[in-house]
């Protein structure tokens, strides 16, 4: 397959006037606008990639008097930084995408669950959902948003566990069914959404479906921000299009040294130098929510992924058995490998235990604890052990 | 209605049925460990994952609901291999000294790890890793972290079914505990010592505190003399422990083994049951008489049962400004052991410091009863010790009796005659019914006008149940109260005690008699019953109290000898200045936090 190559893209931060866009989003239907967005491809860009216009259509579904948009800025992951930059810059355009999603779906209540880390954003945020208001108001549009404070627990970026924190309880992810688009917070249908694809589903409005689906690849249609970390000289923010490998990433952020990308954070997986050529940064490869860490010879990868599982079992929930106790296992199984206490082969059973987490497991954190784990162990076996 | 395969084999059931109920309507058996009938879906241990054709992930069958066309297998390589990993892993954060253990044989996880996890593990035993502790401050039962595999069975049990919270989830990951308000210990936060969370451990987390040596050293103590009293849900339910099914009555062969065992009198709880409702209901009455005759201002109606520990001290905690509504009486327990150490001492002229008083309860908020600093009228403490249903079982065992073989026998005399009013104190609604049954013919000269005596409207398991009795053709004495449609209200729970709290705080409860049990069902479902107790066993007990009821030849508190020749020999009547003394307690205003 041909690949795109890696192409600056400016969509996200691109200004445009939120009031325009409004009154254009509200002259479509509900339908009219889930439509477009079906047809744009867009999948959420959190990290686990639902189809938006999906998520949509299925909230709107729902009869219900009561529904809700929630937009999830509890940016977590570690490695990502992407939303927060969102928000610093163009926070009015979050609130514009809440407001079309609130149409397409039938919502009349939006609320952003922010980071507790990001507490610091929240005069200015709240100074712009001000001017928000004031538009949706000039426009007659029923509308409102408010604000819901994380506290720093990673867990809490699960979108059932973010209900439960919202409402005041401990945040826990649910059984599912039944999915939010049923019953989401308050037990009411909700579209809960990733700030950067709240932003993407407005320029999609406001550029047309066809403006979309030219950038990136069948699967992963579009461009996303990419949080860009590690041994790369140029760390940031970045706009790309979707479709490029590993290979033309790391030749345009690498140092000339990196062995190892992790892309997709912590529970995302490990791209070796050798399998750099041939994978492709998208839902057909790597998928990810946007965080990109780049590894040169200089770093251990047994640190690596110490550092991983020490963050998982301190940020697993502790409600489920494979979870919880399987984070542990990990830990403190790789510690033994490392200091020689036990066989080298102990790694094989670690890594069945990864799969047993990856299959039982409750919700999507302890789902995808063996990502990193079977990535980074498979491709960096002797790391682990010597 | 939805049609799925199970293991090949088609079935329809309705909607909402999880995959876990589908499969028992086939008899296939999925393993489970947090899931517990009366209680909502949790979905947290895993044990119960099941392969669903064409799914990502494994699924939890407790948790999820069928769909059509599904297509479950219970038993794949897959579903085995994660089910070992995720015993052998709660295995891991659980100190396994099994056999030193209380629930020895009686553990779930033990079970599970029987079925899945036998042999050696290669997974890291992570129980030092963690600081524990092991709370035994609480009277009634003792709080073990090490053992704990977090379900949060106590957790949901505690809220759900009791709206009390004293146990909760805190921390996360690694540190995620089962744990208390600000991690105090339990005798230092709202608890109501009631025991259901004991009673739905899978695990020796919470098990109830012992008393069994104790009474083991009474009784081969030549200089004590050991009386025992059994309440009346504990002849309903002993048989689980002992090889029999859920309601069958074993009262003569409990007896037997109890005199077996070597206890110096065996005694009824049931007579002062039957003492209990002769000073409440004449408390009722008088409360009835200051407002309607002499119309006080300062006496409060309505008036609440006092019987149920874990509820004196929920309203205790909760609701302290409704403590004048209590009953002053005493539990039947803690009227028993008054009496043990008075009455019955110069009876049996026996030097009431020698007398050792033990009661045998469904209950384990009835150890701390037995505690509480008023329960001393004797001189002495009333109750020395308490034992549940599962402790005396353990010591039948003990004491290699077999139990099927024995011969059933009658109580001792003097505090041993009981009547089928004593009885149903075991049931929700009971102590209403007896109360009923009395006060009505107190007032009247005549019965209760139901057929057989059976007042069944106050029955069932209904969680809050109401239901009135119009008075007509008073004696002389009671006329204020011809034409009064007495309104009576019986909850059991102590979520749905907080219901009707709620509205008589609101001044929307026009009731004159509240009844309130602590525990699902009353006594016959309390903490310190037979494990598993679950709505369908607890409907079966409740069936063996209204037998035993319906076989007793008196079926009236008044029409008890044995309290008739108290009241003539010692007490005077009901509610004289002695039954005060003795009978007859205070309550504390306690925190609510």
């Amino acid at each position: 397959m041909k690949n795109k190559g890696l192409n600056k893209v400016d969509l996200i931060f691109e200004k445009v006037n939120l009031k325009e866009v409004l009154i254009k989003a509200f002259k479509m239907s509900g339908d009219e606008i889930i439509q477009q967005v079906l047809a744009s491809g867009l999948k959420g860009r959190g990290g686990a990639g639902f189809p938006t216009g999906l998520k949509w259509k299925y909230t709107a579904a729902e009869k219900s008097p009561e529904k809700y948009i929630v937009c999830n800025a509890d940016e977590g992951e570690p490695g990502t930084f992407k939303d927060r930059e969102i928000l610093d810059r163009v926070s009015y355009k979050v609130y514009g995408g809440m407001a079309i999603a609130a149409r397409a779906i039938g919502a009349k209540q939006g609320i952003v669950y922010l980071r507790g880390e990001y507490r610091f954003l929240l005069p200015q945020l709240m100074k712009e959902l001000e001017t928000f208001h004031k538009i949706i108001e000039e426009i007659g549009y029923d509308f409102k948003i408010r604000y819901a404070m994380g506290s720093g627990a990673y867990i809490c970026g699960e979108e059932s566990a973010l209900f439960e924190s919202i409402q005041g309880d401990r945040g826990e992810p649910r059984n599912k069914p039944p999915y939010p688009t049923t019953s989401g917070v308050f037990y009411k249908p909700t579209s809960i959404n990733n700030v950067e694809t709240l932003v993407t589903a407005m320029m999609i409005i406001k550029h047309g479906a066809e403006t979309f689906t030219q950038l990136g690849t069948k699967d992963s249609r579009g461009s996303k921000v990419f949080s860009i970390s590690g041994d790369t000289p140029t760390p940031g923010i970045f706009e790309l299009e979707l479709g490029m490998t590993v290979l033309q990433f790391v030749n345009e952020f690498g140092d000339g040294d990196t062995k190892a990308v992790q892309v997709g954070g912590a529970s995302g997986f490990c791209v070796p130098r050798k399998k750099f050529t041939d994978t492709i940064i998208g839902f057909e490869g790597v998928p990810t929510g946007g965080s990109m860490k780049l590894f040169n010879s200089s770093r251990s990868m047994y640190n690596v992924l110490h550092n991983y599982l020490d963050f998982f079992a301190e940020e697993s929930c502790g409600q489920c058995t494979p979870c919880r106790v399987g984070c542990q296992q990990l830990l403190k199984g790789v510690e033994k490998v490392k200091k020689g206490e036990a066989k080298s082969t102990y790694l094989n059973e670690l890594v069945k235990l990864a799969d047993t987490m990856k299959v039982a497991s409750k919700c999507g954190l302890g789902q995808s604890v063996g990502n990193a784990f079977r990535t980074i162990v498979e491709n960096f076996r002797e790391e682990i052990i010597y | 209605m939805i049609n799925l395969t199970i293991n090949d084999q088609f079935l329809s059931v309705p909607a909402g049925t999880t995959v876990l109920a589908a499969a028992q309507k086939l008899k296939i058996n999925i393993p489970t460990l947090c899931n517990h009938p009366d209680l909502c879906v949790a979905g947290n241990c895993r044990v119960c994952v099941v392969e669903q054709k064409g799914a990502r992930t494994l699924i939890a069958a407790c948790a999820t609901p069928v769909s059509e066309g599904m297509d479950i297998h219970t038993n794949t390589l897959k579903v085995r291999n994660a089910r070992k990993h995720i015993v052998e892993l709660l295995l891991t954060e659980h100190r396994s000294d099994c056999t030193k253990c209380y629930k020895n044989t009686k553990c779930e996880l033990q079970a599970l790890a029987n079925e899945f996890a036998f042999g050696d593990t290669i997974f890291l035993d992570l129980v030092e890793d963690h600081p524990y502790t092991i709370d035994r401050s609480s009277p009634a039962f003792t709080k073990d972290d090490s053992k704990c595999i977090h379900c949060q069975r106590c957790v949901r049990t505690c809220a759900e079914l009791q709206y009390i919270s004293a146990i909760a989830v805190a921390n996360k990951g690694a540190h995620q505990k089962i744990s208390s308000f600000h991690d105090r210990p339990m005798s230092h936060v709202v608890c109501t010592n009631c025991g259901q969370c004991v009673n739905r451990c899978p695990t020796g987390a919470l098990i109830e505190k012992t008393y069994i040596d104790y009474v083991w050293d009474a009784i081969y103590d030549p200089d004590k003399h050991v009386v025992v009293q059994t309440a009346p849900a504990v002849r309903v339910a002993l048989g689980e422990d002992l090889g029999y099914d859920p309601g069958e009555r074993v009262t003569g062969k409990m007896v037997t083994a109890l005199r077996q065992l070597g206890f110096d009198s065996v005694l009824d709880t049931d007579f002062s049951a039957d003492l209990t409702i002769m000073e409440e209901g004449t408390e009722l009455l008088t409360r009835l008489k200051k407002i309607l005759a002499d119309g006080d201002k300062k006496t409060r109606l309505p008036m609440f049962t006092s019987c149920s520990p874990g509820w004196v001290k929920f309203i205790e905690h909760k609701y302290p400004e409704f403590l004048p509504n209590l009953s002053t009486c005493k539990s039947p327990q803690q009227m028993f052991g008054a009496l043990a150490k008075t009455y019955y001492a110069l009876t049996k002229k026996i030097d009431p410091s020698k007398i050792v008083s033990v009661s045998v309860m469904p209950c384990t908020a009835k150890k701390y009863e037995a505690d509480r600093p008023e329960m001393r009228d004797s001189g002495y403490k009333d109750i020395d010790y308490v034992l549940t249903t599962r402790e005396l079982a353990v010591m039948i065992k003990q004491a290699g009796i077999d139990f099927r073989i024995l011969k059933p026998s009658p109580y001792d005399s003097v505090m041993g005659e009981s009547t089928g009013a004593g009885v149903i104190f075991g049931a929700t609604g009971g102590v209403m019914e007896a109360a009923l049954r009395t006060a009505y013919e107190i007032v009247t000269g005549r019965e209760v006008p139901f057929n057989n005596l059976n007042i069944t409207p106050v029955r069932g398991m209904d969680g809050v149940k109401e239901a009135s009795i119009k008075i007509e053709g008073c004696t002389e004495e009671w006329k204020f109260l011809e034409g009064v449609e007495l309104k009576v209200a019986i909850a059991h729970g102590l979520a749905n005690a907080n219901k009707v709290m709620k509205r008589v705080k609101q001044g929307k409860a026009p009731y004159h008699f509240i009844e309130i049990m602590a525990c699902p069902g009353g006594c016959i479902g309390g903490g310190g019953q037979p494990i598993p107790t679950n709505s369908e066993i607890r409907e079966n007990r409740i069936k063996a109290i209204y037998s035993e009821d319906e076989h007793m030849i008196l079926r009236k508190s008044h029409e008890n000898p044995d309290v008739i020749a108290l009241y003539k020999d010692f007490l005077g009547k009901p509610n004289s200045h002695k039954a005060h003394e003795l009978l007859h307690t205070h309550y504390v205003e306690r925190d609510n936090y």
